[in-house]
């Protein structure tokens, strides 16, 4: 179907506003919008990082789950320990898909769960004796971690336990990073603010950790790779491009990360920020302290690849911009092939996003080569920047939604039908039981990479497996034929297109 | 008779926990069948009762057996003078953990283990200094104590207490059966005090259930861990306890009270000489300024 104009989409967003209750209609109503490529500062059209309404079904997660499970987790030789109860760790164990190398249980420990489990006498009596137990046990079960993180439950919070006493004391027994992490889930509006206390405590406990040392063998290619969380070896997929046009990698934030590159950061020459909501952060930090500049790069897609290799190449010498152009065309017959045999699958389908810290902008392009558009995007937890950098990914009169409703997000589809939604877990089924292909864009599905041109190229067939799935065809009982051959709904449409 | 649940809040240090076991003991005197539930992280509300240092507690008991759930009745609940039954919530050392969360703990267990059940007249809450939180509002939620009493004196910040804990009640009262039942004035010898409580009785709308005179027999009594109508039956004090526990038994005055402004308050204490009329032109003032002025 043919994409709304400008007034179409407006109306559509105060026909899907029309349901609320008047406050909520007004605050919602700053959550929705028409995207207008001639606008500079997102803040004229849509208000972000405000606390969700109650009663709405928002999929936001919580500051535990930006610290624990975005953040800090993924680092692979340290043990991360969920202080508290043991759900929010138990729950949220190897959810995320951060690949690493090596030996679970003993020099690493990303799908393990560490918690202090704690009980009704730990909330009594406070659990600063029970959390110095339990790092005495790791490091004589698990001797090989390099460092343990405390990441704070709600409790902690509520009854103020000194996990900073413990973590000193323990440190200096131990001679290994304890950094404690005050993550408390009921703190802010969703995972963001998780990120920016997690980067906080490596800025406080960890960066400095090698200062006035400078035993580290420096290069003037040094980069570090910020904000990649090797969502299935997504990073990989990417560390690979940077290497063969000539730097050197020293440090991965944080997907098959160590507390060594993490130390180590401080002495390279450029700072790469793929994720820049969860990470901006410390990247602003190393600048002001050690003065290392970052750059924003896009490895979804090869368009986006090539401009972000050179844009990166332009900040070194002839021999890494030399290197930057010798892999664009190194890789360019791959990527033409898997474009030559997507595209003409997947050319004019429409697909609506709505995810979480750096997608509903970066994939863009990634659609874009393959011939598709994305009509609508949102972002769970962002902030105005993030909106900032999105408006002139998006077309004009294209829809943005922040923390978007269940009942909007259901709505927009049924009536801009796309073919495609790429979102979370929680959205998954709903969208598929009325007909509509999906892929995750948090998990990639239990698929990936999709960085790189490796990752592009799965992403294509991803794509092209689910959108051209003959299941959509089917999914109508036998009994409701006729009925069905009279709807109108999009699954039909395409299955006799 | 049916079992009437009481609790007693107050200023920390005015005397909650002497005068809830000397009235108890009162109580016991006459023939009723009472239980003490401690409130108080410091666990001290039941040593008058049970010529102790201080009781096991709930909540140590259960620290040390792993979990609540793995303690009996008979485990913690200890009997003293008269048969008063005598249970301690305990908590955290000061500092740390959460005391609230051991009172709710501790009022659940007895609850679901039956304490309430066995053939009692009364009920007694001693809950530390001040409402702080939800779990010291615990004793006053909906199906326990029922008859607030507040101990007070003719002290400025005692009353100030009053009437915060009054405020609390209030937010009970409206969704369940909690409701004021009285103010005892535990004497501090100020001037006018009996005057001066009965006043702020009234204007939150209760009586002054009885007046506590000043008496070293009660510090004697404390010095050797027991109450006074245990120590000394024929002390005159020990007659006032008698007469506070028969005023609980034929209490029928139970309201939701009305809290008064912090302008009212100062007024009262005003009325009666406690605090000087504000001069507006000294605020903010230093010594210093008020010297070169």
């Amino acid at each position: 179907m043919a994409n709304l104009t400008r007034e179409e989409t407006l109306d559509l967003i105060q026909e899907v506003l029309e349901v609320y209750p008047e406050k909520a209609k007004k605050d919602r109503a700053k959550h929705l919008a028409v995207n207008d490529q001639s606008i500079e500062q997102s803040k004229k059209c849509i208000t972000s990082n405000r606390k969700s309404l109650p009663g709405v079904m928002t999929v936001r997660g919580c500051a535990y789950a930006g610290s624990k499970g975005v953040v800090w987790g993924p680092i692979k030789d340290m043990i991360h320990i969920s202080h508290g109860p043991v759900g929010c760790g138990q729950y949220s164990r190897a959810g995320r898909r951060n690949y690493y190398v090596g030996m679970t249980g003993v020099n690493t420990f990303g799908t393990m769960n560490f918690t202090s489990d704690f009980q009704e006498k730990d909330i009594v009596f406070g659990g600063d004796k029970k959390l110095a137990k339990l790092i005495d046990e790791i490091e004589g079960l698990f001797p090989l971690n390099k460092g343990i993180t405390v990441q704070s439950e709600c409790p902690i919070g509520l009854i103020g336990d000194d996990i900073e006493a413990v973590s000193k004391k323990k440190a200096k027994e131990l001679d290994k990073p304890i950094v404690p992490v005050r993550c408390e889930g009921f703190r802010g509006v969703s995972q963001s603010l998780g990120h920016h206390i997690a980067c906080d405590s490596i800025r406080d406990w960890v960066i400095g950790n090698r200062d006035g040392d400078d035993s580290f063998q420096t290069t003037p290619y040094d980069v570090a790779v910020i904000g990649d969380y090797n969502i299935g070896g997504d990073a990989w997929a990417s560390r690979i491009l940077l290497e063969e046009m000539g730097l050197r990698v020293v440090a991965q934030w944080a997907g098959d990360g160590t507390l060594a590159e993490i130390e180590l950061t401080p002495k390279v020459k450029l700072n790469l920020i793929h994720c820049y909501r969860s990470m901006n952060y410390i990247s602003r930090h190393m600048e002001e302290k050690y003065g290392i500049p970052w750059m924003e790069y896009n490895f979804f897609g090869p368009t986006k690849i090539a401009e972000s290799l050179r844009k990166i190449a332009a900040c070194f010498d002839e021999t890494i911009q030399a290197g930057a152009e010798r892999v664009i065309a190194k890789y360019e017959a791959q990527y033409a092939a898997v474009i030559a045999k997507y595209r003409p699958r997947l050319e004019g389908k429409r697909v609506m996003l709505y995810v979480g810290g750096l997608r509903p902008r970066h994939v863009i392009g990634a659609y874009e080569d393959l011939g598709m558009e994305v009509v609508g995007t949102g972002y769970e937890f962002a902030h105005n920047d993030d909106y900032d950098r999105t408006i002139k990914d998006m077309s004009d009169s294209t829809l943005l939604y922040d923390d978007v409703t269940g009942y909007e997000f259901e709505e927009f589809v049924k009536r801009i039908k796309p073919d495609l939604i790429g979102s979370g877990i929680k959205e998954k089924y709903i969208f598929q039981k009325m007909g509509i292909p999906f892929r995750q864009m948090h998990s990639w599905d239990y698929s990936g990479p999709y960085h790189g041109y490796d990752g592009f190229a799965i992403f294509a067939r991803d794509m092209d497996m689910t959108i051209n799935n003959p299941c959509w065809a089917k999914l109508h009982a036998p009994w409701l034929a006729d009925q069905a051959a009279q709807s109108e709904q999009p699954a039909l449409k395409r299955a006799s297109a | 008779m049916a079992l009437r649940q009481c609790a007693i809040y107050g200023k920390g240090g005015i005397g909650k926990s002497t005068t809830t076991q000397n009235l108890v003991a009162g109580l016991a005197e006459a023939g009723k069948k009472v239980m003490i539930v401690g409130c108080d992280p410091k666990a001290d509300s039941t040593r008058l009762i049970l010529h102790a240092k201080a009781q096991n507690s709930i909540m140590e008991m259960a620290a040390n057996a792993g979990s609540v759930e793995d303690l009996e009745l008979e485990d913690v609940l200890k009997v003293g003078y008269r048969d008063i039954k005598c249970v301690e919530s305990g908590g955290p050392e000061p500092g740390v953990g959460c005391a609230g969360r051991g009172v709710i703990t501790a009022i659940n267990f007895l609850e679901e283990e039956g304490a309430y059940e066995a053939d009692l007249d009364f009920v007694f809450y001693d809950v530390l200094g001040d409402v702080v939180c939800g779990g010291f509002a615990m004793p006053i939620r909906e199906n326990k104590a029922q008859e607030i009493y507040i101990v007070c004196s003719g002290e400025m910040m005692a009353m100030y207490a009053a009437n915060n804990i009054a405020k609390g009640i209030v937010k009970y009262a409206n969704s369940g059966s909690v409701r004021l039942a009285g103010l005892i004035c535990n004497s501090r010898n100020t001037a006018r005090e009996d005057e001066l409580i009965m006043e702020l009785a009234r204007q939150l709308g209760t009586q002054m259930i009885h007046f506590v005179p000043r008496d070293n027999v009660v510090q004697r009594a404390e010095i050797r861990r027991m109450t006074v109508i245990e120590y000394d039956p024929k002390a005159k004090q020990a007659q006032e306890y008698r007469d506070l526990a028969h005023k609980i038994i034929n209490n029928k005055n139970f309201v939701i009270p009305t809290p008064i402004t912090m302008d009212a308050l100062e007024a009262l204490l005003m009325d009666f000489g406690l605090m000087d009329e504000e001069d507006e032109s000294i605020i903010g003032k230093s010594a210093v300024a008020e010297a070169t002025a």
